[in-house]
């Protein structure tokens, strides 16, 4: 059996595990015939563990045979010959790729395990796997996308699944627009990558990465771009990377996301979709290379995120809080690094934050008694003496900091009445003026308008 | 041209008219939902039969075997050509389904009768070939809900402003570009006619208000039945493509995408789901229209998979919406309903439906939505990222209508509220088609860019930019600047088509 065959094999099962997945779960909830919690269990940890084994084959069968870069071609899904239109599902395996994959099903059959326990006999047991199922599709095939347009699909296959976990307790109101937010905040990034998208087939004839980033295995391709087109391109897919990782000004959807059951929160916001972001820029990473003011924008954009990060996480009252800035204050240092060009330690920091975030995550029910333990082995309270930054800054400098933390940086507020808030009311005005000229041609009162509530509106509920 | 094995055509476009007329005088309703269920279902059959019957052909044009129509009229006025052949089958599948999945709480109110002459016209219009044909088939399309209001009595004035508005200009705008003087430039008034008539009966802004009265006053079924095969896109197509210089296609272009944004960003603040439905409708449509103008391969293969994609998708989110309404009455989106517990299949089947209609991946929305961008940018580089505007507000519109009808409390309801076999029939069948397409969207890609390139030929022909033999020729001046005193006959841009089609 030839090398490229045994690549084949276990590419086509890394992909398929979670597509199958998917299908098998998605299938019979859809035509209303839901498996048992058991089966949903055993059939996610079935679909993990094959598509774990299968890519750490992967990455065997690459160290064996020296192979740098393998290439999985499934056909042109789209074509128009005449038109040069061309749309590949093709999936690279380097050494950007199956680390992250294999860490995604790591994480994600972790996960699988704890959430089987955790939302026992919960009535959504059978559709947060769905949505997990979902997510770990997008999570595959973003991380292995050759082309752009495959890596598109995934993230918003990870957007959606991402936005309705949120609102999965959604018997209650604040999660639910919590989901929408989180929603909203992808819609717009996605829109910045979407034209990337476009840009970049225009710029180069296709969307394939070695035409785009060059043939030499990651982290070495050179991008055949001039540097302006390098700059508006890369700051489009900047945007985007900043919407999926809650940086600097998208942070605030990030603690809203946490109104997720726990594991969602973790596999989510702690592990993988949070530094999907990152992983973008990564793969992205010799456009970089042409433009210093795109460096220089991805370093200050973490640095910000970073900074802010870490002072928001210190005056948060609930632990998942806590820890989503946490995690956003290491995605902004892991997004400086990849601006400075540092490839390999921001491959590896984000690999080692996902798995201690997850472990934190996981384990954050149970922090209370967590701390009880450490207190009666300690046989008393934990010693709290007052922090560095209290002993070198004064009480109103401190006070001032401590409100803009408290208050999230006001990112929500600055959206709110600079963008929601105007542009709410202008499409208001406009349905208003409709009313009333329909009213005039009519000739009566419009029954509809006048049975409208005048609060309880999507606007105030946005805000 | 080629004749079908089967009198397809006009067996489809006979059963339904003979189902109209049976049903009519029938007074119980669920026996007149049977019976129309049938005589519907025949027509499906036959359209479905037509469409492979013309993909087995391989021809660019073909008419119906043992054609009545020949013998009584001398002429075929009823072809199928790659425009046509996924259209007919389309549009007959959502009436069925509209009529399957009517339960009883609606069927006293929806008129299946009518319904059956509606859908005959449908059918006839979008197998015609004749122009004033489709004039005719498109002026009487639009009885059948205007009766509904009339019948209900429902506020008609405005519905029947801008209809009687849409018949007259077409009528004149036909008539006028016809009859320009041989050698001469389609009359620009009859152009413009014919235009502000496509924008009318496309709900294009500010001409839109008929369909946020439509859907308020007459039955849901009806107002989807009318608006959701966009009968307008086609009258755009088969009259102003062919003669309309590029000027106006550009003009027209703008207008689309600037409704398109605007509909999208009044979906998002509505509070009747059926408004809100509306708006949802007519951003889409418009984009249709935006890929029609650009005209480009591209683009317009785009526009025609979107066509094909939101005529199926956009009728499965009204029908969800529709059974919910069954189930609550009207649908306020000021206040949360919280039913996912009770409907999950209709709540998965609304999400999916939404989904596939901003061109999500995995669902037949997405191909044309990306085909369309790039055509759109190709085009318009700048404003073509409205398009991208579009898709993204009306992604959060659909997310927050779901949210708004299917969570936020719990729902206490004394009976059952669970999906009717009828509605578990209808939804099945459209999410097969949505994420079938969406997953193996190749042969529809295909089939759609080759009725793009056959429209882009006619219109190279028709505007004089090629001969009828296929040599490149110098484009007229007035094709691409100056409307006015330019050479061009529209009969014989008309007949240089038909010439070249047979």
């Amino acid at each position: 059996m030839t090398y490229d065959l045994i690549f084949k094999v276990l590419g086509v099962c890394v992909v398929a595990s979670p597509a199958t997945l998917l299908a098998v779960l998605g299938l019979p909830a859809l035509v209303g015939r839901p498996l048992g919690e058991r089966t949903i269990s055993r059939l996610t940890g079935a679909a993990v563990a094959a598509g774990l084994l299968a890519a750490i084959g992967v990455l065997a069968v690459m160290l064996i045979s020296d192979a740098r870069m393998v290439a999985l071609t499934m056909g042109d899904w789209l074509v128009l010959p005449d038109q040069h239109f061309h749309f590949t599902f093709k999936f690279v395996f380097d050494r950007l790729s199956v680390p992250f994959v294999i860490l995604s099903f790591a994480l994600c059959g972790t996960t699988a395990a704890f959430a089987g326990k955790y939302l026992h006999r919960e009535p959504g047991f059978g559709r947060f796997f769905v949505l997990f199922a979902l997510f770990l599709l997008g999570m595959i095939v973003t991380s292995l996308a050759g082309t752009i347009e495959t890596l598109f699909a995934g993230w918003e296959l990870v957007g959606l699944s991402s936005a309705l976990l949120v609102a999965f307790f959604h018997e209650r109101t604040a999660p639910v627009w919590n989901g929408l937010r989180v929603w909203s905040v992808y819609r717009i990034a996605d829109a910045a990558f979407l034209v990337a998208t476009v840009a970049l087939h225009h710029l180069t004839g296709g969307g394939d990465f070695v035409g785009l980033m060059g043939s030499g295995p990651w982290p070495e391709g050179h991008a055949d771009l001039t540097s302006q087109q390098a700059l508006f391109v890369g700051l489009l897919l900047l945007i985007a990377a900043a919407g999926k990782s809650a940086l600097v000004p998208f942070s605030g959807w990030l603690p809203r996301a946490m109104e997720g059951p726990t594991p969602s929160s973790a596999i989510f916001y702690g592990a993988l979709s949070v530094h999907l972001g990152a992983f973008l820029l990564l793969r992205v990473s010799p456009l970089l290379e042409l433009s210093t003011i795109l460096c220089a924008a991805v370093v200050t954009l973490g640095l910000v995120s970073a900074v802010f990060g870490a002072i928001a996480a210190r005056v948060q009252t609930d632990v998942k809080s806590a820890l989503a800035f946490a995690s956003l204050t290491q995605v902004g240092i892991i997004v400086a690094e990849i601006g400075c060009g540092f490839r390999y330690l921001a491959l590896v920091h984000m690999i080692g934050h996902a798995c201690l975030r997850t472990l934190q995550l996981l384990r954050a029910p149970t922090l209370l008694r967590d701390y009880h333990e450490v207190e009666n082995a300690l046989g008393g309270r934990l010693a709290r003496g007052p922090s560095f930054w209290s002993r070198i800054a004064s009480h109103q400098l401190r006070s001032r900091i401590y409100r803009q933390a408290l208050e999230r940086g006001y990112l929500d507020t600055l959206w709110s009445d600079y963008l929601v808030r105007p542009l709410f009311g202008c499409f208001q005005w406009c349905d208003a003026c409709e009313r009333r000229w329909t009213e005039f041609l009519s000739g009566r009162r419009a029954a509809t308008a006048r049975q409208l509530p005048t609060e309880g509106g999507v606007a105030d509920e946005l805000l | 041209m080629s004749e079908l094995h089967l009198p397809w055509i006009e067996l489809s476009i006979f059963l339904t008219l003979v189902g109209a007329a049976w049903v009519a005088p029938q007074r119980d309703p669920e026996r007149a939902q049977k019976t129309c269920l049938v005589f519907s279902g025949l027509a499906l059959v036959c359209t479905i039969g037509a469409w492979l019957d013309f993909g087995w052909l391989h021809v660019l044009q073909a008419h119906d075997r043992w054609s009545l129509c020949e013998k009584w009229f001398g002429t075929e006025i009823f072809v199928i050509d790659p425009l046509s052949a996924p259209l007919l089958p389309m549009a007959a599948l959502l009436s069925f389904v509209t009529a399957l999945a009517t339960l009883r709480t609606k069927i006293r109110r929806f008129s299946f009768g009518w319904a059956l002459l509606a859908e005959a016209i449908l059918l006839a219009t979008l197998s015609c070939r004749e122009p004033w044909g489709i004039v005719a088939l498109l002026a009487a399309g639009v009885v059948p809900p205007l009766w509904e209001l009339r019948l209900r009595h429902k506020p008609m004035r405005v519905f029947a402003v801008h209809m009687i508005g849409f018949v007259g200009m077409l009528v004149a705008g036909w008539a006028l570009a016809e009859h320009s003087p041989p050698g001469d430039a389609p009359s620009i008034v009859g152009v413009a006619l014919l235009i502000a008539a496509v924008l009318l009966r496309s709900g294009i802004v500010p001409t839109h208000c008929w369909m946020t009265e439509l859907f308020e006053h007459a039955s849901f079924g009806t107002a989807l039945l009318f608006v959701t095969p966009m009968v307008g896109v086609y009258a755009a197509v088969r009259l102003l493509l062919p003669i309309a210089p590029e000027w106006a296609l550009r003009s027209l272009a703008l207008i689309s995408l600037f409704t398109a944004v605007y509909a999208a960003g009044m979906a998002l603040v509505q509070r009747e789901a059926r408004r809100f439905f509306c708006y949802l409708l007519l951003s889409n449509s418009s984009l249709v229209l935006v890929g029609l103008e650009v005209a480009t391969p591209l683009g317009l293969t785009g526009a025609l998979c979107l066509w094909i994609s939101v005529g199926l998708a956009l009728t499965g989110f009204g029908l969800t919406l529709r059974s919910i309404e069954a189930r609550t009455g009207q649908v306020s989106l000021a206040e949360f309903h919280g039913l996912y517990e009770h409907t999950p299949m209709l709540a998965a089947f609304f999400l999916l439906t939404g989904l596939a209609s901003i061109g999500f991946p995995g669902t037949i929305g997405f191909v044309g939505s990306e085909l369309l961008l790039e055509g759109a940018i190709d085009a318009y580089p700048f404003v073509g990222l409205t398009v991208v505007l579009a898709a993204a507000l009306n992604g959060i519109a659909v997310l927050q209508a779901f949210f708004r009808v299917f969570t936020g409390k719990r729902h206490t309801a004394p009976v059952s509220l669970t999906c009717r076999w009828q509605e578990r029939l209808s939804v099945l069948s459209l999410a097969a088609l949505i994420l079938g397409g969406g997953l193996y969207p190749q042969p529809g890609l295909s089939s759609r860019h080759l009725a793009a390139k056959r429209i882009i030929e006619s219109r190279r022909t028709g505007l004089g930019l090629e001969s009828a033999d296929g040599h490149a020729k110098a484009p007229p001046f007035w094709a691409n600047a100056a409307p006015i005193d330019a050479p061009r006959d529209v009969g014989e841009a008309q007949r240089s088509v038909d010439s070249m089609l047979k």
